[in-house]
């Protein structure tokens, strides 16, 4: 109701207020313009820096804008790399939707029971806050050995990247529910189990959400690690791959590519996130 | 107001510690009380005289640690339905509309959609909150979010309505305007109202009954009952008359602790 009323009064003002148009455009265009300032400003310092040959291991912004065309829809260069983002890309997306959703799967729960059963916790908190440290790079050797070299183990590093976000959150989600809201619950008669799923459960909401983010950022951050594992195709794959090769415009094309396929996803999580947590004032990313 | 034979709450030589560290903390020492079907009172003391403790044991939210609490002479062994409660800092649930949190007590008593959302409405038009039926609670103002946590309690039929200083944290005019709102409520459903404050006005405004409650360890220092008629006048010399005598009640133990 209150949202209503305030849409028609924007419309009102739109149209009366013609001459300060210009004005409400800026406001509109500001948040854009401002966010393309520091990245103009790098890709400038790049151009910049390497036409004037201050490094001549880095190839130009224009060399890789041609190569990363070459790479997207190919004709310009033709080699083994040409036309074949796509592919690589939904290679990534796989590993990264895959391990997320596997790293998701086992962290909520374990998160919920950690978080309100002492017995749980006793039993699982000290070993995962001693695993929590051990960074996914660490795990590479033991995942090949243990998963093999391929896709299995870049699946199980993207997961064990993720896992640990989406699990402290749950946590910390279940735990600090306003302890008013159980009183309350109980005395408008609902009781045990059922207060877990309609007082822990939606409570825990925001956290639950902030971990699933904070979860797949660190799939996308952790998909090159995962990807050195030996796997044919994906960006990670890529930018290996390119590395050896000295084909450092390729390096730069594949980190833009995930740099890009990462915001992307993590905006679609946000807008899910303002639509479900309407109730929040603080969740509003 | 001696309708029923059977008192709603009966509070029989009931006492309170709590362990906070090392130390015992007496919250409430033998306190006795026993409130008829349909009253109005008031529970008045400084912070640290039990009143809230009190309110929480008529809640079934603690047991007494002596004594016994009994509602229709049942002891009260856990919160109920027919012991709604009135938190002073709301508690309503953040994600779910005005009308879902009204209809939360329904729903958890099993009731249909239909019915859940028919008596949501009906209790959302008694707190003239119509408008903001999709409205969630931080977008109300603290009025409008007791307003709620009312309907709420009303709403899955509570008999008794406990109130933990519900109106302490409203700006006066608000207040006030909800003290009216609860008293024609109180008028037209006959329900029993036990209501915690440190108002002394506020007491004289609202209640049949004022039990001044003294501290350390908390206890209930006198029953009083008013005679005032209602509406009443908060500048009228009667009014002024029992503010007096109860503050004098109320501030005794502080003439007896510089003694």
């Amino acid at each position: 109701m209150a949202m209503r009323s305030f849409a028609s009064l924007r419309m009102t003002e739109g149209q009366d207020l013609t001459a300060i148009r210009p004005n409400a455009l800026w406001r509109r265009a500001k948040p854009v313009v401002l966010a393309l300032i520091v990245p103009l400003l790098l890709l400038a310092f790049w151009q910049v820096a390497t036409t004037r040959q201050w490094t001549r291991l880095i190839p130009t912004p224009g060399e890789v804008a041609e190569y990363m065309v070459d790479f997207a829809v190919g004709g310009i260069y033709d080699d083994a790399y040409s036309a074949t983002l796509t592919s690589h890309l939904l290679a990534s997306m796989s590993r990264v939707y895959g391990g997320f959703a596997l790293a998701a799967l086992f962290a909520l729960p374990i998160g919920m029971m950690v978080g309100r059963l002492p017995t749980a916790r006793m039993l699982l908190d000290p070993f995962l806050q001693v695993m929590r440290p051990i960074p996914v790079t660490a795990w590479l050797p033991l995942s090949m050995i243990l998963f093999g070299l391929g896709a299995k183990s870049a699946f199980a590093l993207v997961c064990l990247g993720a896992f640990y976000p989406i699990l402290l959150n749950t946590i910390f989600g279940v735990r600090s529910v306003d302890p008013k809201l159980f009183e309350a619950a109980s005395m408008l008669g609902c009781r045990g189990n059922a207060q877990f799923y309609k007082v822990v459960l939606p409570a825990a909401m925001p956290s639950i959400f902030t971990g699933l983010r904070l979860g797949l950022g660190l799939a996308w951050f952790v998909i090159v690690v995962g990807e050195m594992t030996g796997v044919p195709q994906g960006l990670g794959a890529v930018i290996m791959d390119a590395r050896t090769l000295s084909r450092t415009d390729l390096v730069i094309c594949g980190m833009i590519v995930i740099g890009l396929a990462g915001y992307l996803s993590d905006r679609v999580v946000v807008m899910i996130g303002n639509r479900l947590l309407r109730w929040s004032p603080s969740h509003h990313g | 107001m001696a309708e029923a034979t059977i008192p709603i709450v009966e509070i029989g030589r009931v006492s309170k510690q709590f362990q906070l560290q090392e130390q015992t903390i007496h919250a409430l020492s033998d306190a006795t009380l026993s409130i008829a079907k349909g009253e109005f009172v008031c529970l008045i003391g400084a912070s640290g005289c039990g009143k809230s403790t009190l309110l929480r044991i008529m809640a079934g939210f603690e047991q007494p640690s002596a004594g016994q609490a009994l509602m229709w002479g049942k002891p009260i062994e856990g919160p109920d339905p027919a012991r709604g409660m009135v938190f002073q800092d709301y508690a309503l649930f953040p994600w779910l509309s005005v009308r879902d949190n009204i209809g939360f007590g329904p729903a958890s008593r099993g009731l249909g959609k239909a019915e859940v959302k028919a008596t949501a409405d009906k209790f959302i038009e008694l707190v003239g909150l119509q408008a903001f039926a999709t409205a969630y609670p931080h977008q109300l103002s603290g009025g409008m979010k007791q307003r709620v946590a009312i309907a709420r309690v009303l709403a899955n039929d509570a008999e008794l309505v406990l109130m933990d200083e519900p109106f302490g944290a409203l700006d006066a005019m608000t207040r006030e305007r909800l003290q009216d709102e609860l008293l024609d409520i109180w008028q037209r459903t006959r329900l029993t109202v036990v209501f915690v404050t440190h108002s002394i006005e506020e007491a004289i405004f609202l209640a049949d009954r004022v039990v001044v409650m003294t501290p350390g360890p908390g206890r209930i220092e006198s029953d009083n009952r008013l005679d005032l008629p209602r509406p009443r006048d908060v500048a009228s010399p009667e009014f002024n008359a029992v503010r007096r005598v109860l503050g004098a009640k109320l501030h005794s133990h502080h003439s007896k602790k510089a003694a």
